[in-house]
This record gives C-alpha cells, sequence and structure tokens, in this order.
C-alpha cells in the first residue's frame, strides 16, 4: 500500500483533524461556535473552511494542481487575512496538515516504511505554504486598494466634473480596480519549489496535473 | 523542552515545528485588554468639531496614544451620567438587569461570525457595560465583585468600550433571537453616550454631525453646492433621457418637503438613485420641494447621542413647519427611517402642523405614517406602480440580474419588506432572493452603519460584511446575480467594498436607479443609455430621426406594466 491509498483511506480523519485544528486558532468561544454551527450563511467561515480543507487534502493526494489548489487556498486566506491574525498566523494553518497527517497515521508510516513518500507530501504542504503567502500578500493589497478606492469614489464625481475625465476609480486598469476585481489569484505568476530553491526535499517539484 | 529561538537553527528542526502551539492564550475577557491594531478602530473626533458643538473635552488625540487626556475626574463623569441614565431611561435598567446569559444572541452578530472575537458576541458586548453597572449600582456587585461578574472601571474599561460599542453597526440582528427582547443596540447608546461625556467620539460621525448642525446636511454642501449638484444631475439627465427636469427648492406651500441621505449627492451609485428621484418626481408631476436648510435625511446623531438626534433632526421639522408643506418623503435611507419613527414623535414632536401622507396621485392613505408624517419612497413607488401610475419596460434592465439586501433600519426597524421587493419585480424581469436567514428580519448588516462606514477600520468592516458577501456570493453563482440593490445611502456606499472583496463581479444599485432606468418617460428620447451615461445592452446607439419616430410609436403601443388594473 502506497502513502497516497493511506491517505485516501483515513481522508476523513485527517481532514477532520486538520480543521479541528485551524478552529482550535481561534478563541474558545469562538472556535465552540465555529465547530458546531452548520449552516453556510449563519457560519461562512468554518463552511469556507471545511469545504477548502477537503479540497485541498484531495488535490494533494491526487497529485498537486496548482490552479485548484489556489481556488480553494483563497477562499480560506481572504478570511484569515482580514482577521485579527499576524500574517505568519493566518497562513500557519497549511502546516497544521503536516501534523494531522501524522497524528492520524500514527506508526503507520514507519511501519511501512513510507517516510520517503511522506518526504513528497511534505514538499507539497510547503508548496502550499507559498502559495498561501502569495495570496495572503494579495490579499492585503486588495484591502489597502478597498480603502484607496472608497476615498477616490468619494470624490470622483466631484473631480469629473472639475476636470471632464473619468475618474471613477472602478475604470482603473489592473485586477482589482473596483468591481472588476478577479478575486482569484492567478497561479501562473505564483512560485514553485524548484531544487535550485533548496527548499525541497527531493527532485519533485510540483506535480502538475492529475495523477 | 524549551522552544529554540527563530535565529538558532533548532527553531528550524522538523519535529519542533510541529510543536508549535496555535492556540490563542487563555485569559478572561476581563483580563484581556484591547489590542488597537490598524485596520479595526475608527479616529477620533477632532477638536474643533466637538467645540462646534459645544461637546465636552475637546482634544486632539489619538487612539494608539496612552494618554488619551481625559478629564481629571473621568470616572466621576461616568458613573454620574451612568446614574442618570438608568434614571431616565427605564429600558438602559432593564436591559441591565434581565439579561440571563442565554447566548441566543452570541452568534447573531455579523462582526462575531466574521471575526470570531468573542468580545463582538451582543451579550458579551453588554456585559462589558454590566459589569460596572453590577459594581457600581447593585448591592451583590459591590460585595461579591467579579464572582458576581462585576469590576472596576478603569482607563483599559473606558478603551475597551471605544473599541466595541464602535464595532456594533446598531443593526439589531442580535435583538430578533433574544427571548427577553433585549435591544443591544440600545446599549451601544448607552455606552457611546457615557463615552461621549469624556470627549471620546469617532470622527467619521461627529464630523457629519458637526457639518449637519452648520450647513443642514452631514457633508458640509452649502445651499448654493447643493442647488450647483442637483444641476449638475440635470444635465446628466438630459443627457440620458432627453428629457430637462426642475428643481424646485426652498418653495413655500409645495404639498411635500423630500429629504433625503447626503450620501445621494456627491458618489456613485448615490447621484444615480437622486437622479432618479427628480425623473420620478418630474414624470408624475409631484409637486415637491428640496430644502438646502434641511439637505439631510441621514441623522448621525443617533449615533451619538439622544440629544443630538434632536438638535439635528428639529432641521427637518422646523424647515416642514416654514415652507408649509402637507407631509414628508424620504428618499432611500436606512436609518432616517428610525430616527423618524421611532424617535421623532418624542425628542421634536409629533409634528402635529402636518397631514396624514396621501398620495395625490392614488389617493392611497399612509397609515402607518399616521403619526410621524413621513413617508419612505419604496412606500410611495409601490403605491404608485400598484395603481397603474408609471410606464415601465422591465425588459431594459434584463442585462441585469438583482438580488436584494434588506437594510437593518428599514426591515428590522421598520418592517418595510414588501414593497421594495414589489418595484424591483416590476421592473426588472430577472430578480433573485438570497438565503431565507440572510434577509428580511434576520438580514446580514453591511457592516458599515452606526458611524462605522470609513476607510481606517477597513478590516473591521470586511470581517463584519463577511456574512453578508457569502450569500451574496451564493447568489452568484447559483443564479449569475451580478447586482445587488439597496435601499440605504451607507449600504450603496459601503455595500461595494464588501461585494469587492467577498463577490467580486456583483455591482451595487438603488432601486429607484432600476425604476427610472425601466420608465417610459413622457417625450423621452430613444434611452441609449443608463443614467450612469453606459449603453444599455441590446439598444445600441440609433442616431437616426427614424430611430426615433419608431421609439415613439413603440411607447404609443405600450401599456402600463403590472399593477394597472388597481387603478379604480
Amino acid at each position: 500500500m502506497t502513502l497516497r491509498d493511506l491517505l485516501q483511506e483515513k481522508k476523513t480523519a485527517i481532514v477532520e483533524r486538520w480543521l479541528e485544528d485551524i478552529l482550535a486558532t481561534y478563541a474558545s468561544d469562538a472556535s465552540s461556535f465555529l465547530r458546531r454551527e452548520r449552516d453556510p450563511f449563519a457560519n461562512p467561515v468554518s463552511h469556507a473552511f471545511r469545504v477548502g480543507t477537503r479540497a485541498i487534502f484531495e488535490n494533494i493526494v491526487e497529485g498537486l494542481d496548482a490552479d485548484t489548489v489556489c481556488r480553494h487556498l483563497n477562499e480560506i486566506i481572504k478570511i484569515r487575512a482580514i482577521q485579527d491574525f499576524s500574517p505568519s498566523r493566518a497562513v500557519s494553518f497549511v502546516f497544521l496538515l503536516k501534523k494531522a497527517i501524522r497524528t492520524e497515521l500514527g506508526n503507520d508510516i514507519e511501519d511501512r516504511q513510507l517516510s520517503k513518500e511522506l518526504a513528497e507530501i511534505d514538499t507539497d504542504i510547503d508548496q502550499i505554504a507559498l502559495f498561501a503567502f502569495d495570496i495572503y500578500s494579495r490579499c492585503r493589497e486588495q484591502v489597502y486598494e478597498l480603502r484607496v478606492n472608497e476615498v477616490k469614489r468619494s470624490v470622483s464625481a466631484l473631480m469629473g466634473r472639475f476636470t471632464g475625465n473619468d475618474s471613477d476609480p472602478e475604470s482603473l486598469p489592473g485586477p482589482s480596480g473596483g468591481n472588476k476585481s478577479s478575486g482569484n489569484p492567478k497561479p501562473d505568476s505564483l512560485p514553485r519549489l524548484s531544487d535550485d530553491d533548496g527548499l525541497s526535499g527531493d527532485s519533485s517539484s510540483v506535480r502538475g496535473g492529475k495523477k | 523542552m524549551t522552544m529554540a529561538k527563530f535565529d538558532e537553527p533548532g527553531y528550524y528542526k522538523h519535529e519542533d515545528l510541529l510543536k508549535v502551539d496555535y492556540h490563542p492564550p487563555r485569559t478572561g475577557w476581563m483580563d484581556t485588554p484591547v489590542d488597537f491594531r490598524p485596520g479595526t478602530y475608527i479616529y477620533p473626533g477632532k477638536a474643533k468639531n466637538l467645540k462646534y458643538l459645544d461637546l465636552p473635552n475637546p482634544r486632539n488625540w489619538a487612539v494608539t496614544d496612552e494618554d488619551w487626556k481625559l478629564q481629571e475626574n473621568w470616572k466621576e463623569i461616568v458613573l454620574d451620567g451612568m446614574a442618570e441614565r438608568l434614571r431616565r431611561y427605564r429600558t438602559f435598567r432593564l436591559f441591565m438587569d434581565i439579561c440571563v446569559r442565554c447566548g441566543a444572541c452570541a452568534d447573531k452578530c455579523h462582526f462575531f461570525i466574521g471575526g470570531g472575537d468573542p468580545k463582538n458576541m451582543p451579550v458579551l458586548r453588554a456585559e462589558l457595560l454590566r459589569s460596572i453597572y453590577r459594581k457600581d449600582f447593585t448591592a451583590l456587585g459591590k460585595i461579591l465583585g467579579k464572582i458576581a461578574g462585576a469590576r472596576e472601571l478603569t482607563y483599559d474599561v473606558i478603551k475597551e468600550w471605544f473599541y466595541y460599542f464602535y464595532q456594533c453597526t446598531e443593526c439589531r440582528r442580535c435583538s430578533v433571537f433574544c427571548p427577553y427582547g433585549i435591544d443591544t443596540a440600545e446599549i451601544t447608546m448607552m455606552g457611546r453616550e457615557l463615552l461621549g461625556l469624556l470627549g471620546l467620539y469617532v470622527n467619521w460621525a461627529i464630523e457629519p454631525v458637526a457639518n449637519c448642525f452648520r450647513t443642514g446636511n452631514h457633508l458640509g454642501i452649502p445651499p448654493h453646492g447643493l442647488l450647483d449638484t442637483l444641476e449638475f444631475m440635470v444635465d446628466d439627465i438630459e443627457e440620458a433621457t432627453g428629457i430637462k427636469v426642475d428643481i424646485p427648492m426652498n418653495k413655500k406651500g409645495a404639498e411635500v418637503l423630500f429629504v433625503t441621505p447626503s450620501g445621494d449627492y456627491v458618489a456613485e451609485p448615490g447621484i444615480q438613485t437622486c437622479m432618479s428621484y427628480m425623473i420620478l418626481f418630474n414624470e408624475i408631476g409631484l409637486d415637491y420641494t428640496w430644502s438646502t436648510y434641511a439637505s439631510e435625511g441621514g441623522n448621525f446623531g443617533l449615533f451619538t447621542s439622544h440629544e443630538m438626534i434632536k438638535r439635528l433632526n428639529a432641521k427637518i421639522y422646523a424647515e416642514a413647519k416654514r415652507l408649509g408643506v402637507k407631509w414628508i418623503l424620504g428618499g432611500e435611507c436606512g436609518h432616517m427611517w428610525r430616527t423618524m419613527h421611532q424617535y421623532m414623535n418624542t425628542v421634536n414632536g409629533p409634528p402635529d402642523f402636518l397631514e396624514v401622507p396621501k398620495s395625490p396621485f392614488t389617493g392611497t392613505v399612509f397609515e402607518n405614517a399616521r403619526s410621524a408624517k413621513i413617508v419612505h419612497i419604496m412606500e410611495f413607488t409601490a403605491d404608485l406602480i400598484k395603481h397603474g401610475k408609471l410606464k415601465l419596460d422591465p425588459s431594459r434592465n434584463d442585462h441585469i440580474r438583482v438580488t436584494f439586501h434588506d437594510s437593518c433600519n428599514t426591515a428590522r426597524g421598520m418592517g418595510i419588506l414588501e414593497e421594495p421587493r414589489y418595484v424591483m419585480k416590476s421592473v426588472c424581469n430577472n430578480f433573485f432572493e438570497m438565503p431565507e436567514n440572510t434577509i428580511r428580519e434576520q438580514t446580514f448588516c453591511c457592516g458599515g452603519g452606526a458611524g462605522l462606514g470609513t476607510d481606517e477600520n477597513m478590516e473591521m468592516r470586511l470581517r463584519g460584511g463577511l456574512p453578508r458577501g457569502s450569500a451574496v456570493k451564493y447568489v452568484q453563482e447559483k443564479y449569475g446575480v451580478n447586482q445587488l440593490a439597496a435601499m440605504c445611502a451607507i449600504d450603496r456606499a459601503t455595500l461595494i467594498t464588501v461585494c469587492d472583496y467577498w463577490a467580486p463581479g456583483v455591482k451595487v444599485t438603488g432601486i429607484s436607479e432600476l425604476v427610472a432606468n425601466a420608465m417610459i418617460l413622457k417625450g423621452e428620447k430613444k434611452r441609449t443609455k443608463n443614467l450612469r451615461l453606459e449603453t444599455i445592452p441590446g439598444a445600441e446607439e440609433e442616431d437616426t430621426a427614424q430611430g426615433n419616430i419608431e421609439h415613439l410609436e413603440t411607447i404609443e403601443g405600450m401599456h402600463t406594466t403590472k399593477g394597472g388594473s388597481s387603478n379604480e
């Protein structure tokens, strides 16, 4: 049995533990609410986490696809980016997956001699952490852009009268000009781990596409 | 084993990395002081604004300062102020006493849902005040102290109040779920009044108050500036429709005084909403007037103190009397509704010199406004449509797939739930509701009401806007919704940002704008542009005379739309 088969088999337990650990990063009153309430609209935060963590884990098991992973990461990080977390704590949830995998697999890794495969999975998780860093930065940039756009909007009509120009901030070029922002990062522009980084444990960089 | 520091190699050891404790520190709420992190708090009220309003302790200070330059006897001032308010407002004493901490409200606040800060649970936000009340106003609290949930009033408590009472949008969603009917908005209002005694205000609320007191509106637009602004809109209306509308200003003896929030004067999409009122009134021939003195429908006094509600509202009251109008019509505003219907009668009125509002076009008597004599534009418009008084072509809005955000004050506060929906369904063919537990009485706040709609607390607003944003995103993905309609000026300004972050691609509109774009006006040119002067999809420019003739023929042949049969 390969590690991936094992991960597939224990998917529910691992993902649930991962989610549980993420929710535990909130104050106790909040964390009990986040665990309890299942309605996606009454509790959009843990709904996004629940959907996102499962999808990211499935993607790791099936072979990392940057596009899919970033889409789901984005849904989680855009929430944590505006909550009361320092940047490192906001993206730390990615590493909690390593802990969840080890806890749930226990001795199976050594018993079945799966350490090498586990190192590959770890590299994938490190890669995801780098994606997370980029997405976090982009979310923060967007927050500042939204501030600027609000100020511009408040004077846009007035300035337009004087200058005769269209000073509507939403008409500005760029990915996040007012209502035209895409909200989703483009994985093409995100970094990939390679041997040159000296960070990857073996020769595997991102394994693009499905297994 | 102690953890290695980040500049030691051991810190990066694989197994140690996994030992990081991600759990937040566990201290009791009373022992957790406020962390003023940029992006979460609002800048303080400037001295000049406090001076203008004769408010206590005017000085310039910063939230991050250690010393907030309070009066020497600040503690006495707060406790005396609390005692006075406990005597004056029975609800305040009741709300301090009757909460059993059942927790029904705990997870209903948008700031708690989106941010996870326990002190944003309404029950705990109220405890911030209640704990002081217990300590100084109840025997049990005096004797047992912390065991009875009581605590000393300290400098940190004041800072905590400032942080959290300006993190409540007074939306009252929590009160819907309280079995005792405790209105946390009123607790927040009391908290803010007490802070006000120490000269602690947020500038985003107190500057508009000062402006309104001086010039008649929150933005400080002087009389001639207001006229100029409306004249610009007249030009745009003409460009879009070919119709030149009048601006009746300070007209004595008009039947109706029209007041609208000043947010409608300056920024999109408020401007288009404002243009739409003018188009509607011109088309039906309403005998109305604007006022340069009462040029503000909103009332930021509501976010400041009861006295301030009275001082600002007095202008509308006095102007209605001076101009000799019969009744007042209000534009698309949220908190104006709460102020006019729930406070005006006791603070300034009742306005007995006015008549019970009656539509001159349909004969409908607005019984719900029998006391306050003010009608909401949506009630007025819905009645016109119901009686077939407007010619409408909803297909002009076919490129719009719209959903509706119930504004807290009009929906939860005043029960105006059906009128806006009826209007939107009459002027748009594609209307979609958001999920049940996010609309009507349970509507989620925009996160920017009650004086919070500024930019420096953007992070906090985005937390508060998350529940609303999630619901918008849901209908965007499920039904292809591309516009969010709202009938409140604060909503129209702040939801743009909420959508940009949480549901990118969804634009924000006023309801009246949808109406005016669908209205077939007498003598209009072929409508190829909407009120934002954008080309209407499917209505490409036809500059030929033939095009206009064909258009007129089409209008001749059209019947009045929905609801026309009830024009008996």
